[in-house]
């Protein structure tokens, strides 16, 4: 089954919240090698200005995907996610996560084109506090190879 | 730790170089701490039925892995306000054994009025490049 097009443009109803705990940013610096002491020790996150220990750029991925799967998982889409390519990935952070943050996150099907065979899929995810301050937008953009003719 | 000064850069300086080694064990460790569970990052019989090399990293793994030198340099990790990649090839990661992910950062362009650096990124494997447009960008006031 064909990627449908007619989900371009489409926005989701806000999800439930995210929970940022500690633990979590702590295993997740570690694995991708980040090193900074805000990301792990309190006092070293307090001592910037920041309420508690920071995530690293990309963590805001784990909280868009949770957002995405609302599309990836909609057999109705027809995305079939072992097609799937990733192609570009951006985040920008209006504040930093930081640990105690509960998220919630829009999800928009920005675009779904066709292109040389494949379904370039964009989705933007913007990711508020719960009293709607915005914290970040993670826009990522996959490409679906066609099946196997 | 003492910040870059916006003042005293230059576009095309060298901020930052560092190496990031990857083997299957910190894949399974970026499996479980992202929640991508994609067997292709982990299974090598997966890997081979859908026509790739073998094991290949995530490419969220290896964007998150690169900025880490952009981070170091900078100081607080709150200050990297943007950050776009795009993947523009794999990473097989050996078993046994490891890959490395070079890495270089040099100041693409500054902007005064907003207080902000971009650094580009050269992000390598064996000398080729497994990641295009990678840029971030740092607010230094």
């Amino acid at each position: 089954m064909p990627v449908d097009t007619g989900y371009a443009g489409r926005e989701y109803a806000p999800n439930a919240a995210f929970e940022v705990g500690r633990e979590h940013l702590r295993s997740f610096a570690a694995a991708v090698g980040a090193q900074h002491p805000a990301h792990t020790d309190v006092e070293a996150a307090r001592a910037l200005g920041h309420p508690d220990v920071i995530a690293p750029p990309t963590f805001a991925v784990v909280v868009a995907q949770r957002a995405e799967a609302q599309l990836f998982e909609d057999p109705a889409a027809g995305i079939d996610f072992s097609r799937v390519v990733h192609a570009d990935e951006r985040f920008t952070h209006h504040r930093p996560i930081h640990a105690g943050d509960r998220l919630v996150t829009v999800l928009h099907v920005d675009s779904i084109v066709e292109r040389a065979g494949l379904a370039m899929i964009t989705t933007r995810a913007e990711i508020a506090a719960e009293d709607g301050e915005p914290v970040a937008t993670v826009v990522s953009t996959l490409a679906v190879r066609p099946e196997e003719s | 730790m003492t910040q870059p000064v916006l003042a005293e850069l230059q576009v095309g300086q060298e901020v930052a170089r560092t190496e990031v080694v990857v083997d299957r064990a910190r894949l399974v460790r970026y499996a479980a701490a992202s929640g991508d569970f994609n067997p292709i990052h982990w299974n090598e019989r997966v890997a081979l039925s859908v026509g790739l090399p073998g094991v290949i990293a995530h490419g969220m793994w290896t964007m998150g892995a690169a900025v880490g030198a952009v981070v170091d340099w900078v100081g607080d990790p709150g200050r990297v306000v943007d950050y776009q990649v795009r993947f523009t090839r794999p990473v097989p990661v050996p078993d046994p054994g490891h890959a490395t992910v070079e890495v270089v950062a040099a100041v693409g362009a500054l902007d005064e009025s907003a207080g902000t650096a971009r650094v580009d990124l050269t992000v390598t494997v064996e000398g080729q490049r497994v990641l295009g447009k990678a840029q971030a960008v740092v607010r230094l006031v």
